[in-house]
């Protein structure tokens, strides 16, 4: 069963930023990094819930902008000593659009 | 295929690089180490505490055998090597293993000397240098009672110590009149030879030891005058020498040490060296704090980098015999010329020393009270000038009001005592984390146990737990401290690029400047968007993604997500339309919550984000302009009533602050930034504790500068007192501007004049009227772009996608 979303185009989300998509359950959050690939993930930090769209993205992974946690993008784990997972979805672009599968 | 690194020497050092080594670049190598001792990595500098009994030999393991084994680091324990071949380029250990390399690595660390007299080579005659010492020492106690130590420096007297502790009669001999001769003045050292005896310790001073007596083991040893002293067990703790045996049987060059350049590479370029077996600059270290500043440079070297130098250290010393609080550093002999400023309480047994050179600290020794030891050293290595504060230096930085809250004495607090506020961390908590997961410095503290994360005030407190607990090996002010982990460059080497190369743009930054990660980090990208915004107002353009969000989306962040919105009220006044206006918005927007602020005016809570661009441009029509909140950025001018209502008022103080407010609103700054103008002594506007204050006075205005009301409280400095009006707004923009210009980010005034001291900006904004009159115009021309209000531009229309949504097509 397919159930690949269109949400958006590439273009229209920023270079190391972040658009939110709301759904009937959550927020999620979709990046941009600055190699244009882009990563899904539920908006809420393992650690107090923050949203993860609104940090600065750099690399692979994302700041929270409440404690500096650092999550990595591709995988939702949180970086470094600090323990936790937040969750991902599968991406992809075609033509310039951006897909999340939900 | 991958490059193939040896290392020969598990020890600190040499692990210490490859750590650096794998955070760099995990990738590049096939590792082998060879250690000599069956262990795996330990930090040999806690081997004191564990003698004392108060750690194990678990407590100081740094690389447990699973580390190895996770980073596929092949590890060869009980095996020295025995040959370097620098032609096949391979080594050989004595068991016959071979390895080839690409790259060496020589940490064969130091021997302890044995003062070659006869006897010297009996059983029970030993040096204070690995766990296999230890053990004998330990076995010593069990079985016999009279232990002689040769040597009154700073190992001699630790091992001595824990000698004592596990119940010998411990004798410390010594060659000179005066104990750690090398790290203590001489009143220093009476009061601590005092506070040994006191233990139990005797002294033997100024006694030359001739023979080690004994059959096969030590019986006693003889002096130069003939007599003798009864010895089960002898410690020679005479110094150190660079283990270079096998690096000089190699063919390279060495003379005291393995001699190695900036790069810690030997005169084979395939070879390098580090710890205590290199000799750098003519100078071998035997401390633990100048290895970590080699491994570092080494580490980038090895990585392929090729920036990084290594350029000697400064180092300084601490005891650690539990109970006595001693510390040294530098020149604290002075020399001819030198100023010493000293304060002695012998009834508390506090002995404070410091040698002053042109303003600046040269050496210090502490003795009894060392709390301040890591702010003089970081005094003494900035070179800081002290002329500002040199009055009352001996009481410590806790004088200057910049120790943090709570109780300084940090090691009398109980495991259970808060250190860290904002996060909840127990002394208890950081000491557990900083021996357990083996934590060098501050930034893993805040990383594993998130004390000193969040405000910073109490990294004083953590500094002085790290210092304490890991002794030596605490680097407390690297000579230069990197912006962040994406480089090796200081705030001052940036800011410095930016404005001289000059670099207008981000990614150049990171271009010219080596940056080791592809888009920096949360800490650097603000950092550096702030320093190019400063430094090229007219033509950096701004980069939204390499802001906070609060500076992105122009709000505070609540912990729920919402925001919070904040309309500037110029002085603190507001009209009846106006507050009208703010009654609208929040009903329209149902605003649950709202609060007159500290700086006067009115703050609006629980925004939701796409509401913000809607009501703003609500405000926007009635008048109002961000109040920039949320920013590194001028946020209040708060005012008292002044001469036009106020009996005791002297000037206009509100119409002042409002003019200003009027100049200064929308400026970036590298912090937060506060005015305040009173209209008189009375100061009801707390002008002394912002970053800018003025107090009117009848005959003008007094200007005061670097006042803080938040985590430290600090007054502010008279900057100068000036007659007009004028004088007052050309004065605070020369002030803002050079603030702008050249504060570290983040660095809010206080810190920043107590660095560059406060005579260095009265002589810019003051003394000099050129050089006023041109920060002032720079700060004018800045002012130009950045008072374009980013509410009204946003209700307009731009960076909508910050503010909208998106929907499941």
């Amino acid at each position: 069963m397919s159930n690949w979303k269109l949400v958006t185009t590439l273009t229209d989300i920023p270079q190391l930023g972040s658009r939110v998509i709301k759904t009937a359950t959550m927020n999620i959050a979709i990046f941009r990094n600055s190699e244009d690939r882009i990563f899904a993930m539920k908006d809420e930090c393992p650690h107090k819930k923050g949203p993860l769209s609104q940090g600065i993205v750099h690399g692979t992974s994302v700041t929270c902008p409440l404690h500096n946690w650092r999550i990595d993008l591709a995988s939702g784990e949180a970086l470094g000593p600090d323990q936790g997972c937040t969750n991902t979805f599968p991406v992809k672009i075609e033509n310039g659009q951006v897909f999340v599968q939900l | 295929m991958k490059q193939k690194l040896v290392l020969i020497g598990n020890g600190m050092a040499g692990l210490r690089t490859l750590e650096e080594l794998l955070k760099i670049n995990a990738e590049l190598y096939d590792i082998s180490v060879f250690g000599s001792e069956p262990h795996p990595n330990y930090n040999r500098i806690m081997l004191s505490p564990v003698l004392a009994g108060e750690k194990t030999i678990d407590d100081i393991v740094l690389n447990s055998l699973d580390w190895y084994q996770q980073n596929n680091i092949e590890l060869i324990t009980g095996d020295s090597v025995t040959k370097i071949d620098r032609v096949k380029r391979q080594v050989q250990s004595a068991s016959g293993q071979i390895r080839p390399y690409d790259r060496l690595l020589i940490a064969t660390g130091s021997n302890p000397f044995i003062i070659p007299i006869p006897g010297a080579d009996k059983k029970g005659v030993i040096g204070f240098r690995d766990i296999a010492d230890v053990d004998t020492m330990l076995a010593a106690a069990k079985t016999s009672k009279n232990a002689v130590v040769i040597g009154g420096g700073l190992l001699g007297l630790e091992a001595a110590n824990g000698l004592m502790k596990n119940g010998m009669q411990v004798t410390v001999v010594h060659l000179l009149d005066s104990l750690m001769e090398r790290q203590l003045d001489k009143p220093a050292a009476a009061l601590l030879k005092a506070s040994l005896q006191q233990r139990g310790l005797n002294f033997l001073m100024e006694a030359q030891t001739a023979a080690i007596l004994g059959e096969d083991k030590v019986s006693a040893v003889q002096f130069a005058d003939g007599s003798e002293l009864a010895a089960d067990l002898v410690v020679m703790a005479v110094g150190i020498r660079p283990n270079i045996a096998l690096a000089q049987q190699s063919g390279i060059h060495c003379e005291r040490g393995i001699m190695v350049n900036d790069t810690m590479q030997t005169f084979d370029p395939k070879v390098y060296a580090v710890g205590e077996c290199v000799q750098h600059r003519n100078i071998c270290y035997g401390l633990v704090a100048p290895l970590f500043e080699q491994a570092r440079v080494c580490a980038n070297h090895l990585a392929q980098f090729g920036i990084a130098r290594y350029e000697g250290s400064v180092t300084s010393t601490k005891l650690k015999v539990t109970g006595i609080d001693l510390f040294s550093a530098g020149e604290f002999h002075e020399a001819e010329g030198d100023e010493t400023l000293v304060l002695q309480d012998p009834s508390q047994g506090i002995y404070k020393k410091l040698v002053i050179r042109d303003n600046k600290i040269k050496g210090a020794v502490l003795y009894g009270d060392t709390m301040d030891g890591t702010w003089y050293f970081q005094l003494l290595r900035e070179g800081t000038n002290i002329a500002d504060f040199r009055s009352t230096i001996l009481f410590g930085q806790h004088d200057l009001g910049d120790a943090g809250h709570g109780d300084s004495k940090v090691l009398s607090l109980s495991d259970s005592a808060e250190v860290c506020g904002c996060n909840g961390v127990c002394k208890g908590d950081i000491v557990k984390a900083i021996s357990e997961k083996g934590l060098f410095t501050l930034d893993e503290v805040r990383a594993h146990t998130k004390a000193s994360s969040s405000c910073g005030s109490c990294t004083g407190l953590v500094e002085a737990l790290l210092a304490h607990t890991v002794g030596d090996g605490y680097d407390a002010a690297p000579s230069k401290k990197p912006l962040c982990k994406c480089t090796d460059h200081s705030h001052d080497d940036v800011i410095h690029a930016i404005q001289k190369h000059p670099i207008k743009d981000m990614r150049s930054v990171f271009q010219q400047l080596n940056w080791k990660t592809p888009d920096g980090c949360a800490a650097c990208r603000p950092a550096l968007n702030y320093y190019l915004l400063a430094a090229w107002p007219e033509e950096y353009v701004d980069d939204a993604q390499s802001r906070f969000i609060n500076e992105r989306a122009h709000g505070n962040i609540q912990k729920d997500g919402t925001y919070s919105v904040v309309p500037r009220m110029f002085g603190g006044l507001v009209k009846p339309n106006e507050l009208r206006a703010i009654a609208d918005v929040c009903d329209k927007y149902q605003v649950p919550e709202m609060k007159v602020t500290g700086g006067q005016r009115i703050d609006l809570f629980g925004v939701k984000k796409e509401d913000l661009p809607p009501m703003w441009k609500d405000l926007s029509a009635a008048g109002f302009v961000s109040g920039h909140a949320y920013g590194k950025a001028m946020r209040t001018v708060k005012t008292c009533a002044g001469d036009t209502w106020c009996r005791f008022g002297t000037q206009n103080s509100t119409g002042l602050g409002v003019q200003l407010e009027h100049l200064t609103w929308g400026s970036w700054m590298p912090h937060k930034f506060k005015l305040a103008v009173s209209g008189c002594p009375r100061n009801c506007a707390e002008a002394t504790i912002k970053d800018f204050g003025v107090v009117c006075v009848d005959s003008g205005y007094e200007l005061h500068v670097g006042g803080n009301g938040g985590i430290k409280v600090r007054v502010t400095d008279l900057l100068c007192k000036v007659e007009t009006e004028q004088e007052v707004l050309e004065y605070c923009g020369a002030f803002t501007q050079k603030y702008r210009e050249e504060a570290h980010y983040l660095e809010r005034t206080a810190p920043w004049v107590e660095r560059v001291g406060l005579s260095t900006i009265k002589q810019a904004v003051v003394e000099d009227e050129a050089q006023r009159k041109v920060l002032y115009e720079r700060f004018k021309v800045s002012q130009k772009v950045s008072q374009i209000d980013p509410w009204k531009a946003r209700a307009e229309g731009g960076q909508a996608h910050e503010f909208t949504t998106l929907n499941i097509v």
